[in-house]
C-alpha cells in the first residue's frame, strides 16, 4: 500500500472540526467533537447505534448547522457554507440508506452531477472538464448547437467514470432495478463524479456479505488512490475498519471516546465497553 | 429509458452519419406536426378550427404545468392564477382605451392601462412575464419550508386570485370581467405558440436542465447532496411553468373574446391536473397529446350531456356527466396506470 502519511511535525490536514456541539431541543445529539483528518488518508469513524456519527456528517456536509464550534476544510473556515456550495468545493458523500435517483438511468445518475459553475483546479481526470463550458437554459430550451456539443461530451465523461467502477453495461439500466451491491457502487460513482477531495461513505458495506465486503475494501482503495482523495468511513464491520482505516475516531452518546491507529483503538478499554465486545 | 432517448438511440442505429438528425429530430418532428395541424385546420368548418384552437391553448398551460409538477416534481394547484394574470394583463393591453372606457362601466380603469394599447405578440409576452413574476413571488416562500406546504399554498393564492379579478374592480371589472377583447387568437397564433411551448419544454426537459429538475423530484435530499441549489432550481422550474400558462391564458382571452372570474377557477386547475395525469408526469409530448384528446372528448361528451334523441332511444340531458366521467377516469388511472399514457415515474402523486 502507497505511504500517503506526510510527516506528522508538519501535517496537512483536509478537515478540522473545532467543538462541535449540536443540540435538538434538549438533546445533545454532538459533545465538543475535536479532531482532524489529514489529506489522502482513510479515516474510520465508528461507534454504537445513536452515537451521532451521521449527525456528524451531516455538519460536515452541511446538512445541520452546529449550535456551536466550527468546521475548517483545507484551511478554510467552512461552517457559513451551504450544503451544495460544500460540494464544489471538494465535499460528496453517500447515504446510509441509498439515495440514488431512482427512476432515472444509472447514466442520468451520473450525469445530473456534472452541473458545476465554479470549475476549479481539477484532477488529471477532470481536466478536460476546462474546455467545456455549462450552457445556459435557454440555450437548452432553443436547442442550440453549444447545447448538444455539452450534451454529448457529457454522456462521454459520464460513461468513462461507469468504466471505472465497473458499471458500464449496467449504463441504460433504471437505477432502481441494479442489484443491491451495484447500486452502492453507482453511488459512490455518483459522489465521485462531483471530483470531490474528501468523500465520506455512510455505511457502505451495510447488507454485503464477506466476499463482497472484501471487494469494497480493495475498491475504497482504489479510489483513494486513482483519485487522490482523502476517505472518510462510517463503518459497523470491524473486519473493513480494522483492514482498510489508518485512523479511527470512535463516537459514543455524541462524544469522542477514543481517536488512534486501529490497534490502539482495537484494545481500548472504553470503546470496548461501549461495545460490550462487539466482534472485532 | 425514456421515449426520447429511445427515439434518439434508434435514429442514431438507421442514420449513424446523419449528426443534424440525431440532434435536431424533435425539431423535425414538431414542425411536421404543426405544418399538418395548420393544414387541416384550414380546411374544416368553424366549430372545429375552433376546437384546434382551444386545443392549443391547453396544451401551452398542459405542457407549462407539468414541467413544475411532473419534471420537477412540485406538487403546485394555482395554474389557474397564472392563466388568469396572464390572460387579464394581455387583454388591458390589447383593448382600445375605447373599448375599456366602454366596458369599465362600475369604475373607470386603472391607470396607465386606460391610455395603452400594444400589438398582440407584446401584449402575450407581457402577460407571460406577469404570470411569470407573480410565480417567482410565490415561489420564494414556498420553496423556502416543506415540500408539502406548496400545495396549500399555492391552491391559496389560487383563490386569492379569484377573489383579487372579482373585487379589484378598476383594474379587471369586478365579475363582470372584459368584453370585446380583440379576436387575435388565430390558428397560426395558437399552433405556433403550442409549437414552440412543446418544443423548448421538451428540449429543457431532455437536457441537463431537465436531468436537474427531475433528481429533485426523485430525491431533494440526495439532489443537494451532489451540489445542486434545491431552492434556485425549483424556483425557476415554477416560474418557467408561471410564464407558459401565462402564455396560454394570454391566448385563451383573445380566443373567448370575453373573460371574467368564472373562467379561472379550480376547475381549470382540476382540468390541467387530468390531462397532466393522463399524458404522464414528466412527460412533455404527453401532456401534449393528452391536452388535444381532453379537449377534444370534452366537447364530445357535451353531446351526452344534452341529451340523446335518436328515434327510440331517449337518453334524457344529464348535466355534469362530463365531469363525473373525467373523475371515474382519473380514479381508473390511478388505480391501473398511476404513470399515465407517457410518464416515466411509476409512482402516482401523493
Amino acid at each position: 500500500m502507497e505511504k500517503i502519511y506526510v510527516d506528522p511535525l508538519d501535517p496537512h490536514y483536509i478537515l478540522e472540526l473545532d467543538h462541535i456541539w449540536i443540540k435538538f431541543g434538549g438533546l445533545i445529539a454532538l459533545k465538543d467533537v475535536t479532531f482532524k483528518v489529514k489529506k489522502g488518508e482513510i479515516f474510520g469513524l465508528i461507534g454504537p447505534n445513536g452515537a451521532g456519527k451521521t449527525t456528524l456528517f451531516n455538519i460536515i456536509t452541511g446538512v445541520y448547522k452546529p449550535t456551536s464550534g466550527k468546521v475548517f476544510f483545507d484551511g478554510d473556515d467552512i461552517t457559513d457554507l451551504k450544503a451544495y456550495e460544500r460540494v464544489w468545493i471538494g465535499i460528496s458523500r453517500t447515504f446510509q440508506n441509498i439515495r440514488l435517483f431512482k427512476n432515472l438511468t444509472v447514466l442520468e445518475n451520473i450525469m445530473t452531477v456534472f452541473h458545476f459553475k465554479k470549475l476549479q483546479k481539477w484532477g488529471p481526470f477532470f481536466v478536460k472538464f476546462l474546455d467545456i463550458f455549462p450552457y445556459k437554459w435557454w440555450e437548452a430550451g432553443l436547442a442550440l448547437p453549444k447545447f448538444f456539443k455539452f450534451e454529448e461530451k457529457l454522456e462521454e465523461y459520464a460513461l468513462e467514470l461507469l468504466k471505472i467502477v465497473g458499471l458500464e453495461d449496467y449504463w441504460d439500466w433504471k437505477a432502481s432495478s441494479l442489484p443491491y451491491g451495484k447500486q452502492r457502487k453507482l453511488e459512490i460513482a455518483r459522489a465521485l463524479a462531483t471530483n470531490p477531495k474528501l468523500l465520506l461513505l455512510d455505511e457502505p458495506a451495510a447488507g454485503m456479505n464477506p466476499q463482497e465486503t472484501s471487494e469494497l475494501m480493495e475498491f475504497i482503495r482504489k479510489i483513494r488512490d486513482e483519485f487522490n482523495l482523502t476517505i472518510i468511513l462510517i463503518e459497523h464491520d470491524m473486519k473493513l475498519v480494522m483492514g482498510v482505516c489508518e485512523t479511527i475516531a470512535v463516537l459514543d452518546h455524541g462524544e469522542l471516546i477514543a481517536l488512534g491507529k486501529p490497534e490502539e483503538i482495537k484494545n481500548n478499554k472504553r470503546v470496548i465497553e461501549a461495545y460490550l465486545g462487539e466482534a472485532i | 429509458m425514456n421515449w426520447y432517448l429511445r427515439i434518439r438511440k434508434l435514429i442514431q442505429k438507421k442514420f449513424p452519419n446523419n449528426k443534424f438528425l440525431h440532434r435536431y429530430f424533435g425539431l423535425i418532428a414538431f414542425i411536421i406536426v404543426g405544418i399538418i395541424s395548420l393544414f387541416i385546420g384550414n380546411h374544416v368548418n368553424e366549430f372545429w378550427q375552433r376546437l384546434i384552437i382551444l386545443s392549443a391553448i391547453y396544451v401551452i398551460m398542459a405542457v407549462g404545468y407539468n414541467f413544475s409538477n411532473g419534471v420537477a416534481g412540485q406538487f403546485s394547484l394555482d395554474p389557474n392564477a397564472y392563466a388568469a394574470i396572464g390572460a387579464y394583463v394581455a387583454a388591458l393591453l390589447t383593448m382600445s382605451p375605447e373599448t375599456k372606457e366602454n366596458v369599465f362601466i362600475l369604475e373607470p380603469v386603472m391607470k396607465p392601462f386606460d391610455k395603452i394599447q400594444l400589438p398582440f405578440l407584446i401584449a402575450t409576452l407581457i402577460g407571460g412575464l406577469a404570470a411569470a413574476f407573480s410565480a417567482f413571488l410565490i415561489g420564494i416562500p414556498s420553496f423556502r419550508v416543506r415540500g408539502d406546504y406548496l400545495a396549500i399554498i399555492t391552491f391559496g393564492f389560487g383563490e386569492i386570485i379569484n377573489v383579487i379579478a372579482n373585487n379589484l374592480v378598476s383594474l379587471t371589472n369586478g365579475a363582470l370581467g372584459l368584453k370585446g377583447i380583440p379576436e387575435y387568437t388565430t390558428l397560426a397564433w395558437a399552433i405556433g405558440w403550442a409549437i414552440f411551448s412543446v418544443f423548448f419544454l421538451w428540449h429543457l426537459t431532455n437536457s441537463q436542465v431537465g436531468r436537474i429538475l427531475k433528481s429533485i423530484r426523485e430525491d431533494e435530499i440526495a439532489a443537494e447532496a451532489t451540489g445542486i441549489n434545491v431552492f434556485r432550481w425549483k424556483l425557476f422550474a415554477f416560474t418557467l411553468s408561471g410564464f407558459f400558462i401565462g402564455i396560454g391564458g394570454a391566448l385563451f382571452a383573445h380566443y373567448l373574446t370575453t373573460i371574467s372570474p368564472q373562467v379561472f377557477t379550480f376547475f381549470l386547475t382540476f382540468n390541467l391536473l387530468i390531462i397532466i395525469l393522463i399524458g404522464g408526469l414528466g412527460s412533455i409530448v404527453g401532456s401534449a397529446i393528452a391536452a388535444v384528446l381532453f379537449t377534444f372528448a370534452f366537447e364530445i361528451l357535451r353531446v351526452f350531456e344534452e341529451g340523446i334523441h335518436i328515434g327510440h332511444i331517449n337518453i334524457p340531458p344529464i348535466p355534469g356527466l362530463r365531469m363525473v366521467v373525467f373523475a371515474i377516469l382519473l380514479i381508473a388511472l390511478m388505480i391501473f396506470r398511476p404513470q399515465g399514457l407517457f410518464g416515466d415515474k411509476e409512482v402516482s402523486i401523493k
